[in-house]
C-alpha cells in the first residue's frame, strides 16, 4: 500500500485529529434510543481491520506469518460480518406508529372472556 | 508498470470511498428514520473495501510472491469461515443476548489488529523507531481488547458468575501493565540496535503478546457484571484505536479514519453511559461497587400496599394517560409482547400511553429501546428521560415494570445513598403509581426504594408476564360486558 503521498508524522496526526473530531461530533447527535445499535454499528465499522488483515495475509512470507495472518483475516471477517448482521437486525425493528400499524400483529390472544 | 499503478490506484480510490461511506452511514444512524439505511451504506463501504483489497495481489512484496496462491486461498477460506460463522450467529442470537454478542465481535476486531501487528513484527517490516513503537502500542491495545472482551462476554453470558477480587489487585494489575510495556521497550531497543542481551526478538514478541493478553484478563476480572456495558464500550473504543494505529503502520488511511472515528465515538459513548449510571469511568474500572453498599438499612415510612393485577388493569383502562417505565425485569420475564398487547388495549379505549426509558434500562444503554422495538412498539411512543420527566406531574398512572433503582427518589434527596445524584424517572410525581415486581426484594444496588412506600403507590406482586395476562383479561372482560 504505497501511495504517492506517504502518511508520516504530522500528516498522520492530522488525519487522526480530524477523524476523532468527526467521530465525536457525529455520535454526539445520536439520541439515547439508538445507543445500543450505535455501539454495535461502530463495532461494525472497525471491522475494516479485515482489509489490513488481508494485506498482511497476502504479503506473508513465512509459515508463522501465514498462520497469524490467517487468524487475522478470520477474526476481522467475523467482526465485520457479525457486527453488520446484529446492527441491521436491530435497526430494522425500529418502526414509526404508521408503519407498525400495517405490520402483522406479533401475538394475538385467542381466549376471549365472554360476559 | 501498469499493474503496479493499478494495484495502488484501485484500492486507494476504493478505501477513500469506503471511508466516506462509513462516516456518512454513521451520520445517518443518528435518527431512527434514517438509521436502517445508515448501516446499509456503511455495509456497502465494507464490501467495496474488502473486494478492492484483493487488488493487493498485484503488488505484493518479492518475498511473498512464491506463496501468493496459498496466501490467496488462505485469505478466501478465512474470510468465508470467519464471516460466515459470525453472520450465522448474529442472525439468530436473541435480542437479550445482544451485549455479550457485541463484546465478542469487538474482541475479534481487537484480536485481528493484534494479529496484524504480530505479522508485521515477525516480518521485521516495521522499519524505523516510530513505526515500531506505533505497531507495539496498537498490538498491546488490540490484545487487551481481545482478552478483556472475552472475559466481558463470559461475565454477561454468566460463564463467570462472580467478580474475582483479591488484596493488592490494583498494584498487581499495574505491575502486569508495566511488565508488558517494559517488554515492548526491550523489543524496540533490540530491533533498533540489533543486539539482544536478554531474549531473542522472536521470544520477546511472544512474551509481549502473552503479557498483554494476561493484562486484559486481569483488568476485566474484578469488574462486576452490571458494569460490563461500560467496559464493552471502552474496549470498543480500544479496538478502534488499535485499528487506527495499525492502519498507520500499513499506510492505509481507511483503517486510520474508520478506527479513529470509532475510537472517539466509543469514548464519548462510554462517558455518556457512565454519566447515566452516576459513576466515573475510573470508578467503574478501579473500584468494587456493591461491596460497601449493604451496610445500613434506612427505615422507610409508610407501608407496602399490595393490589390485585386485575384491579390495577381496570384502573388504567379508565385513566386519561399512562406512562410505562420498563426495566430489565420485563425482559427477564419475556413479557414485552404482552405489555404491548396491553398497551394496544388501553389505546383502543382512548388512554394516552407513553413509554419512559431510562438511559441504563436493560443491560446496555439503549437495549430496552431495542427490546420494545422488537415487540413492535413504535419508536414515537418511546421517550427518553429528559423528554418525559416533566410529564409525570400531569399523568394519572405511572406503571413501573421490572425497574427499581431508576425510579428511586433517594437519588434526588438522600445524600448518603450510593445512587445519590443519578438522574431518575420521576414516577413518584404521578397521581397513582403501580409497581409490578416479583417479590419484596431490592434492586441490584441493594437499596430500599421510598417510592414503593409512598401514599400514591400500590404494589402488584408477581411475574411480569402473568401479571400482564391478568390485566389484559380484566380489561377484555370489562369491554365484553359493556358490549
Amino acid at each position: 500500500m504505497h501511495f504517492q503521498l506517504a502518511i508520516t508524522g504530522f500528516v498522520a496526526l492530522y488525519i487522526f485529529m480530524l477523524a476523532a473530531f468527526g467521530g465525536w461530533v457525529i455520535i454526539g447527535n445520536v439520541p439515547a434510543i439508538l445507543h445500543t445499535p450505535l455501539m454495535s454499528g461502530s463495532n461494525f465499522v472497525h471491522g475494516i481491520v479485515v482489509v489490513g488483515a488481508m494485506f498482511a495475509m497476502l504479503n506473508a512470507s513465512t509459515v508463522t506469518q501465514q498462520i497469524i495472518g490467517f487468524f487475522a483475516v478470520l477474526l476481522g471477517a467475523g467482526n465485520a460480518a457479525g457486527g453488520y448482521a446484529v446492527t441491521d437486525r436491530m435497526l430494522a425493528m425500529f418502526q414509526p406508529s404508521a408503519a407498525a400499524a400495517h405490520k402483522k400483529p406479533v401475538h394475538v390472544i385467542v381466549k376471549h372472556a365472554k360476559g | 508498470m501498469f499493474t503496479a499503478t493499478l494495484s495502488q490506484l484501485v484500492p486507494g480510490a476504493a478505501y477513500l470511498f469506503a471511508a466516506f461511506l462509513f462516516m456518512y452511514g454513521l451520520k445517518r444512524m443518528s435518527s431512527p428514520v434514517s438509521a436502517p439505511s445508515g448501516i446499509r451504506v456503511a455495509g456497502i463501504g465494507m464490501l467495496v473495501a474488502v473486494l478492492a483489497s484483493f487488488f493487493n495481489v498485484l503488488g505484493v512484496s518479492a518475498a511473498a510472491r512464491p506463496h501468493l496462491i496459498l496466501n490467496m486461498s488462505l485469505a478466501v477460506v478465512a474470510l468465508v469461515l470467519g464471516g460466515g460463522a459470525a453472520w450465522w450467529k448474529g442472525r439468530k442470537v436473541a435480542m437479550t443476548s445482544m451485549p455479550q454478542m457485541v463484546a465478542l465481535y469487538n474482541g475479534m476486531g481487537g484480536g485481528a489488529a493484534a494479529a496484524i501487528a504480530a505479522v508485521e513484527l515477525f516480518g521485521f517490516s516495521t522499519q524505523g523507531a516510530t513505526r515500531l513503537i506505533v505497531t507495539l502500542i496498537g498490538a498491546m491495545i488490540g490484545a487487551v481488547s481481545l482478552s478483556g472482551s472475552i472475559i466481558a462476554w463470559a461475565k454477561l453470558d454468566e460463564v463467570i458468575k462472580k467478580p474475582l477480587r483479591f488484596k493488592g489487585q490494583q498494584v498487581f494489575n499495574a505491575l502486569a501493565m508495566l511488565v508488558t510495556i517494559a517488554v515492548g521497550a526491550y523489543l524496540v531497543f533490540a530491533v533498533q540496535t540489533g543486539t539482544h542481551p536478554l531474549l531473542s526478538v522472536n521470544a520477546g514478541i511472544y512474551l509481549f503478546f502473552g503479557c498483554a493478553l494476561v493484562f486484559g484478563i486481569l483488568m476485566t476480572l474484578p469488574i462486576g457484571g452490571a458494569d460490563m456495558p461500560v467496559v464493552i464500550s471502552i474496549y470498543n473504543a480500544f479496538t478502534g484505536l488499535a485499528v487506527a494505529l495499525e492502519g498507520f503502520v500499513l499506510q492505509n488511511p481507511a483503517l486510520m479514519i474508520a478506527g479513529m472515528v470509532v475510537g472517539a465515538a466509543g469514548m464519548l459513548l462510554t462517558l455518556l453511559m457512565a454519566k447515566a449510571m452516576n459513576r466515573s469511568v475510573s470508578n467503574v474500572l478501579f473500584s468494587d461497587f456493591g461491596a460497601a453498599v449493604k451496610q445500613k438499612k434506612s427505615k422507610m415510612q409508610g407501608s407496602l400496599k399490595p393490589v390485585e393485577a386485575s384491579d390495577a388493569g381496570i384502573f388504567m383502562r379508565y385513566a386519561k394517560n399512562v406512562i410505562i417505565i420498563p426495566g430489565y425485569g420485563l425482559a427477564v420475564a419475556q413479557a414485552q409482547q404482552k405489555l404491548y398487547e396491553f398497551v394496544k388495549l388501553l389505546q383502543g379505549a382512548g388512554v394516552g400511553v407513553k413509554f419512559a426509558v431510562h438511559p441504563v434500562a436493560g443491560r446496555m444503554p439503549g437495549q430496552m429501546d431495542v427490546l420494545l422495538a422488537e415487540a413492535g412498539v413504535p419508536y414515537d411512543l418511546i421517550f427518553q428521560l429528559e423528554d418525559i420527566n416533566d410529564d409525570f406531574a400531569t399523568t394519572d398512572v405511572a406503571l413501573v415494570i421490572g425497574a427499581n433503582d431508576v425510579v428511586n427518589p433517594a437519588a434526588r434527596t438522600d445524600k448518603t445513598s450510593p445512587i445519590y445524584g443519578m438522574p431518575i424517572l420521576n414516577a413518584d410525581k404521578a397521581k397513582r403509581v403501580y409497581v409490578v415486581k416479583r417479590g419484596q426484594g431490592e434492586g441490584y444496588a441493594g437499596i430500599e426504594n421510598g417510592l414503593f412506600y409512598g401514599d400514591n403507590c400500590e404494589m402488584v406482586y408477581g411475574d411480569a408476564q402473568a401479571v400482564l395476562v391478568k390485566m389484559i383479561e380484566a380489561v377484555r372482560g370489562l369491554d365484553a360486558v359493556a358490549a
